[in-house]
């Protein structure tokens, strides 16, 4: 990728909507009590640099990477964005909740300090190279060390 | 001599790209607007290449024939390398746990039969158009057997 790097920041949820945490069954999947986190984030973006003659499509997402005793390393993809050349490649978006459920493999999540978002994204060109790029500038997602009994989204 | 400099090469693509299949035609709509049936997808499968969210995977369901090009949205990894993934379509809706053998929840590196690293639109026509009209395969093959001995006589 050649270029300038993009301008891409996002901060954390506000202060008033905790990342919370419960221990349900996976309903996704796997029949044993993970847990289930819910991040509320904003994302600030300007992608305009990257669309180049050969860019077709951007496919954007945001994923979360931590580390837990079960497991050296997890991401899980919490948000994508399909943004087609042509598209306004500002985006503004705020309180937004994730689009998949994020479900640990265990339960990791509960007291992890060290749950970081990273926004990275997909360059699908009219023919040629897949490049996968992740942006500069991480966010760190602390989990509260107790449960959520009620839904607090 | 064009037969065998064609499979040579072929095998060399395998050799080189550590993937079985180094290319692969995509056949369904589930990562458009991406890749649209037709289209060519180009496949490494180096074994150090961790497997890594956001990435596309062209992965074989056991006891299914059917390679399927998907991305990968959740990966959990253990420290000993161990890796369990799963993977979605960009069109669909929900991920592959539909797609998977009964029970299965999760897909492994066995699995998968390479990393997309590059594409080119429609040239995968011709392979989809032999499949579903088979008279064309047939003349295609007619007018190459005809091809190899006219050179032959000459």
């Amino acid at each position: 990728m050649k270029g300038a790097w993009p301008h891409v920041c996002y901060s954390r949820s506000r202060v008033t909507i905790l990342p919370a945490r419960k221990n349900v069954e996976d309903f996704t999947g796997p029949r044993e009590r993970s847990d289930l986190g819910f991040i509320t984030f904003d994302i600030t973006a300007d992608l305009q640099t990257i669309f180049d003659w050969n860019v077709k499509q951007l496919f954007l997402y945001l994923s979360a990477e931590y580390s837990t005793k079960n497991n050296a390393l997890n991401q899980v993809v919490l948000w994508d964005k399909i943004i087609l050349r042509g598209d306004n490649p500002k985006l503004l978006l705020k309180d937004m909740k994730s689009k998949y459920y994020f479900f640990d493999d265990g339960n990791g999540l509960k007291g992890n300090r060290n749950v970081t978002l990273t926004l990275s994204w997909n360059v699908v060109p009219n023919a040629g190279i897949l490049p996968l790029v992740t942006g500069s500038g991480h966010v760190s997602v602390p989990f509260p060390d107790a449960y959520e009994t009620t839904k607090s989204y | 001599m064009i037969v065998s400099s064609a499979l040579m090469i072929w095998k060399g693509l395998i050799v080189v790209t550590g993937s079985e299949s180094p290319i692969v035609v995509v056949l369904s709509g589930s990562m458009e607007p991406a890749f649209h049936r037709g289209d060519l997808l180009f496949l490494t499968n180096f074994q150090d290449d961790p497997i890594r969210a956001g990435e596309i995977v062209v992965f074989k369901v056991e006891g299914r024939d059917i390679p399927i090009v998907h991305r990968v949205i959740k990966i959990h990894e253990k420290e000993n390398g161990n890796i369990k993934f799963l993977t979605k379509g960009d069109n669909n809706e929900v991920d592959d746990r539909g797609l998977y053998k009964k029970g299965q929840n999760w897909l492994e590196k066995k699995d998968v039969v390479g990393r997309a690293r590059g594409f080119l639109p429609y040239v995968g026509m011709v392979t989809i158009i032999m499949n579903d009209y088979p008279k064309f395969k047939y003349a295609l093959l007619a007018v190459m057997g005809a091809y190899v001995l006219l050179k032959r006589e000459s």
